[in-house]
């Protein structure tokens, strides 16, 4: 490791950015220096204007106050061309990659003036191996993005900034993706990357892993910069509480009375889903008065899973059983009929419709019941009576219930889906990714409806991708990996890292692959 | 620049920026009557008397606005449920075809039960014209646009066959024309006297219950769910592809009530013209109408208004009719375009 | 004469290649637009524009290759029309396109008529001619066919590969296919998504509008009403038919060609005198349509395609 001296170089510099979005300010007045060989973990909650300063800082928008500068050059504000010039790379977390072309090609992708007549494509692949070598990122470089998995791309995103010899990258949240032992692997990368002068910005809400690789912690919150510290100079305590502005609690979780199973899969397979893959041979079980864990890299099966007990797919192979039954026309209707709430992973896309009001979103899953229409006709006012309803149980902050749910904060959008569903006193509970994007307060009411609905003898089946929310929550937990469940582990039993050896698909022994 | 979502737009944008596009067709469809030779402002006038300026002018307008109406009531339904249905074309002469058949003596009922007869016909028949991209978008994922575009030449020259052959007039000295519909199967007038036939009113009658469909049924709000977002519609177990299928039933037949009421009411007998491109015009009519049943009453008004207008006024000033067809497609352009900035603020980043 | 020796016959695919010509370009045209992002429904019209525009062009007396500049450049133009409408402001595609198709056409239609206030039938033009190609055109069948053509002809062809290469061995062609596949992708490399978009819609546009000029300058050497007569509704077929690919799209645009052609001469045979002769144009349309279905499951479309981008929005 290179050492933090204070008088190293400054090589960015953040001074005053503020930038507003109507009334809300995202960033404000917020300034700090990064220094050569340093990584910096900037730590916020959702929402507190990690990705609007990235987004400043990258170029993507511009500040209304402030400026950023590179190497004591000032950059224009507003041009991405120009922060990459100046050598500041960016690793977003939605990654900026065209499926249908190869790596190579994404890698050189914009790195040449457009009327060149050529890419030049056999200096660019010696460049690209080379870069591959010095900083340990293994790829095939003629390889389709598109059949590349999550932690491949993320390793071409990264050649794309060192291709362009980026002197900072940023990375957004880059771990949020990876199997713990891939997020050693970008560890080691970054340590090179610093070894070799470079300098990085590391975005994190997972405190373990700011403690292991950055030198210099900032912290933000609601879009101001609440603290500045040396990595080991804080502990993992203060810096939640720098985070959160409070103590944080974690939610007390009773033991579990488990009852009979609900939901019941033995031996099923699903088609794989484009490049996700469907299960393979599952064995899972759901009881009522427990929360099952699944954890997991995204993109392992969950998709597949939570649409089989949802009722968007059926199982190829396999019995699937709910409450005893193998359900015949299994769809999202029968779902519901048969009790099950489903908060589904996206809830812009899916959950939502968003040019419609709260009352329409409220009995989106519940119009064709008696009480809210007759003989094909709706009955508005009992609608908007059930949204009302909805609104004041479920703490929705909104004018009322002809407001348009797109809005809304994804805090209260996802309480109002959460309303919905657990209106009906369903018996099963789906919940997939049930608190992505929410801030801490919402987050927490998400959890502590979970927990209520999991002691009124529900049973709830809890996907995400946080290791950590899932073992805080779970009574039992399964782990899923490229369509393989592995068996349940009781709350406790395996260590995080024993967790991630089986995320990684290793715990699995040669598991007998149904087509 | 980067476009910013507007929560509660003002009243003054809500309106204004439509009129302003309206006023910009205005302009440029004056400056290209300048073009042609002719005083922008008397070719405007000119337009507005040769629609409303006399009882003849008006009741030819409400004519034409007829079959404009349910071509509207038609895309307007389809594309509230974002069922892309360019084929009003020929489901309008799907709907004309069958009013012949039936009409011209295969059956010989008394009005009262024949011509309710020939309009569910009609229907029906357009409904399938319909159902056949539809159903290859729900089962195979082909997109509905190009399909209903073609089929609009295949179901031309189907008719263009017929005319020829068994559809012939026997009496039609060569022409390709088919035989008079017997009195029974006419539409009689609304009003002694005034050449309007009850087309006019059926089309009213359509557009009030494609309103209350809308509002207040199961299925109207099935179909703006599976318009607004398809996923969260089958995810929340509305059966999407139903949907579509109800859709393109109701979008169909609405079309076809254009033929039907074309024939029966108008003309009497089937020619390969009897649609001048309706079927096209009734998008125009129904984005001018914000797909708002009643508001597509009164676009189909306006955008008659402007045909009619335009004939009248091609004869008196010698500018092409043409430009008719340029003001709607102008005023389209402008209008979508108002629209959109009525709900998103243009920013610089 | 029976379909097998017709063919056989070099004239059949000469005439087969000639009818593919304009479909080339627009389909190509098309291409463009769709491999950035945009489908371009305004195909249409932008065929009746150029068409019209080459035409009139000979007609006041320009030259023939000047006739074809002008009509790309008001292909261009409405290209830009429509590029403004649906990129930064993201307007449907849909809509603005079938706009843009009956704007192109009615602004055509009433600019022919000032231009020709009298004339009952429209008066030719002196044309492209065939250009013989020494040798090659000596080959047999396949000789006329392909190397007895008009200039344009060669140069759709040539277009075909000048645009595969650009396409895929250009640095432009990468950000273009990166505009259609994650415009996010182009625009975190600091490339303008906007600007591509709309510059690919123009080209587009503008090779639409050279194979509208191509009816009126190398095939009927007169404009008229309904020339177009839905080949660009055919072309946007076509592009899927050849999977966004140039080469495919070329293949499929000279298959259904030949078929037209077949149709034409199958007409004229005694078996074809008994069939009204509806059905045989109706024949493209529904082999158009069948295209579509079979090859849905196979096809490869650009992610991207009629998704509107807004920038710093994900």
């Amino acid at each position: 490791m290179t050492d933090q001296h204070p008088e190293a170089q400054v090589v960015l510099r953040l001074d005053n950015i503020t930038k507003r979005f109507g009334k809300l300010t995202a960033n404000d007045a917020i300034s700090f220096d990064l220094r050569q060989g340093e990584v910096i973990a900037l730590l916020g909650e959702n929402g507190a204007g990690k990705t609007t300063l990235m987004n400043i800082l990258f170029g993507h928008y511009t500040p209304d106050e402030g400026f950023v500068e590179v190497f004591g050059q000032r950059l224009p504000a507003g041009n991405p061309r120009a922060a990459l010039a100046a050598g500041v790379g960016m690793v977003h977390q939605h990654f900026t990659l065209a499926d249908n072309m190869t790596v190579l090609e994404n890698i050189v992708l914009g790195t040449r003036s457009l009327w060149r007549p050529g890419f030049g494509r056999a200096q660019a692949r010696q460049r690209i191996v080379s870069l591959m070598e010095d900083y340990g990122l293994r790829v095939d470089p003629d390889a389709q993005v598109g059949s590349l998995s999550v932690g491949e791309r993320q390793r071409v995103e990264i050649l794309k900034a060192l291709y362009r010899e980026a002197r900072v990258l940023i990375l957004d949240e880059p771990t949020a993706v990876l199997t713990p032992q891939e997020t050693d692997d970008l560890f080691a990368t970054m340590r090179k990357a610093v070894a070799l002068g470079l300098s990085v910005i590391f975005i994190s809400h997972k405190l373990h892993e700011v403690m292991a690789i950055s030198s210099r912690v900032v912290v933000l919150r609601h879009g101001k910069l609440v603290a500045e510290a040396k990595t080991a100079e804080t502990d993992r305590a203060a810096m939640a509480q720098m985070m959160v502005g409070s103590e944080v609690a974690a939610p007390v979780v009773r033991r579990a009375d488990p009852g009979e199973a609900l939901v019941t899969l033995a031996g099923v397979s699903t088609p794989d889903i484009g490049s996700a893959p469907g299960l393979k041979n599952v064995d899972l079980e759901l009881r009522a008065g427990q929360i099952t864990g699944l954890a997991g890299v995204s993109g392992n099966g969950q998709t597949a899973l939570a649409d089989l007990i949802g009722g968007l797919l059926r199982s190829a192979s396999g019995t699937f059983h709910v409450k005893g039954n193998a359900p015949r026309g299994w769809s999202p209707h029968a779902a519901i009929s048969a009790g099950i709430a489903r908060i589904p992973e996206d809830r812009h896309k899916t959950g939502t419709i968003a040019d419609f009001d709260l009352t329409e979103n409220a009995v989106l899953e519940l119009y064709s019941r008696p009480g809210f229409s007759r003989h094909g006709w709706m009955n508005w006012r009992a609608a908007r009576d059930f949204a009302a309803k909805i609104i004041k149980g479920y703490d929705v902050r909104c004018p009322g219930p002809e407001t348009r749910i797109r809005l809304l904060s994804g805090g209260n959008m996802q309480k109002l889906i959460l309303g919905r569903v657990l209106e009906t006193a369903p018996s099963v509970v789906l919940a997939n990714q049930p608190v992505r994007g929410l801030d801490i307060g919402a987050l927490t009411y998400v959890h502590e409806q979970l927990l209520a609905a999991r002691d009124r003898g529900a049973a709830v089946l809890l996907i995400s991708e946080d290791l950590d929310e899932v073992t805080a929550l779970s009574d039992v937990i399964h782990v899923i990996s490229e369509g393989r469940l592995s068996p349940p582990f009781a709350r406790g039993a395996l260590t995080p890292a024993e967790l991630g050896v089986w995320m990684a698909g290793d715990g699995f022994e040669e598991a007998p692959h149904a087509a | 620049m980067r476009l910013e979502p507007i929560a509660n737009p003002t009243w003054t944008r809500s309106l204004g920026l439509p009129a302003l596009a309206l006023f910009a067709t205005v302009v440029v469809a004056s400056l290209l009557a300048m073009v042609a030779g002719a005083q922008p402002f008397s070719v405007l006038g000119l337009i507005v008397k040769g629609a409303f300026g006399s009882k003849f002018a008006t009741l030819e307008t409400l004519n034409r606005a007829t079959p404009l109406i349910f071509t509207g009531l038609a895309v307007a339904v389809a594309f509230r449920a974002k069922l892309w249905n360019i084929g009003a074309e020929a489901q309008l002469y799907m709907g004309a075809v069958v009013t012949v058949v039936l009409g011209t003596g295969a059956l010989a009922w008394p009005a009262f039960a024949l011509l309710p007869t020939i309009a569910v016909a009609a229907m029906l028949a357009g409904a399938v014209v319909l159902l056949v991209p539809t159903f290859l978008k729900t089962r195979f994922g082909v997109d509905e646009v190009v399909t209903t575009l073609l089929l609009n030449f295949v179901v031309l020259l189907w008719v263009s066959m017929l005319l020829e052959g068994s559809l012939k007039d026997p009496m039609g000295l060569g022409w390709p024309k088919s035989a008079r519909l017997i009195a029974e199967a006419r539409l009689p007038r609304m009003v002694d006297g005034l050449r309007l036939h009850w087309g006019f009113g059926l089309a009213l009658i359509s557009a009030i219950v494609v309103w209350v469909i809308q509002r207040r049924t199961t299925l109207g709000y099935e179909m703006r769910a599976v318009g607004l977002n398809p996923a969260a519609a089958r995810f929340a177990g509305i059966p999407v592809n139903r949907v579509l299928i109800k859709t393109a039933l109701l979008s169909g037949g609405l079309a076809a009530l254009a033929g039907f009421s074309e024939v029966a009411g108008l003309k009497g007998s089937l020619t390969l013209d009897i649609s001048p491109g309706f079927g096209y015009t009734g998008i125009i009519v129904a984005m001018l109408a914000l797909l708002n049943p009643l508001g597509v009453v009164v676009a189909a008004l306006f955008v008659a208004g402007i045909f009619v207008g335009a004939d009248s006024m091609s004869r008196a000033a010698g500018v092409p009719t043409y430009l008719a067809d340029i003001m709607l497609a102008l005023a389209l352009l402008a209008m979508v375009l108002a629209i959109m900035l009525t709900k998103f603020r243009v920013r610089r980043d | 004469m029976d379909i097998f020796d017709i063919l056989l016959q070099a004239s059949f695919w000469t005439a087969a290649i000639r009818i593919a010509s304009p479909l080339i370009f627009a389909a190509l045209g098309e291409l463009i637009c769709e491999r950035a992002g945009v489908l371009n429904l305004g195909i249409e019209g932008i065929m009746v524009v150029g068409a019209f525009a080459g035409w009139l062009t000979v007609y006041l007396g320009g030259g023939l290759w000047f006739g074809v500049g002008v009509a790309m450049l008001s292909g261009m133009a409405f290209g830009l029309v429509h590029g403004v409408l649906t990129v930064p402001f993201g307007l449907s595609q849909h809509v603005v396109g079938l706009g843009i198709t009956l704007l192109a056409t009615s602004l055509t239609y009433y600019c022919y008529r000032l231009a020709l206030p009298e004339v009952t039938s429209p008066p030719k033009i002196d044309a492209f001619q065939p250009l013989e190609i020494p040798l090659l055109s000596d080959i047999p069948v396949l000789g006329p066919a392909l190397f007895n053509q008009t200039p344009l002809t060669y140069l759709a062809f040539v277009l075909v590969v000048a645009v595969t290469l650009v396409l895929y061995r250009t640095p432009l062609g990468l950000a273009l296919r990166a505009a259609g596949e994650n415009p996010a992708a182009v625009e975190a490399q600091g490339l303008s998504v906007s600007a591509i978009r709309i510059g690919a819609v123009m080209v587009g546009s503008g090779f639409m509008a050279v194979g509208g000029a191509f009816l009126t300058m190398s095939a009927f050497n007169s404009f008229f009403f309904e020339m177009v007569n839905g080949r660009g509704w055919i072309c946007i077929a076509l592009v899927v038919f050849g999977s966004w690919k140039p080469g495919k799209t070329l293949l499929g645009a000279v298959l259904f060609a030949a078929f037209d052609a077949l149709q034409i001469r199958v007409q004229q045979t005694p078996l074809g005198a008994d069939i009204p002769y509806q059905i045989f144009l109706m024949a493209p349309y529904i082999l158009s349509i069948l295209a579509l279905v079979v090859m849905s499951r196979r096809a490869q479309v650009p992610a991207a395609l009629m998704v509107p981008f807004n920038k710093g929005e994900r």
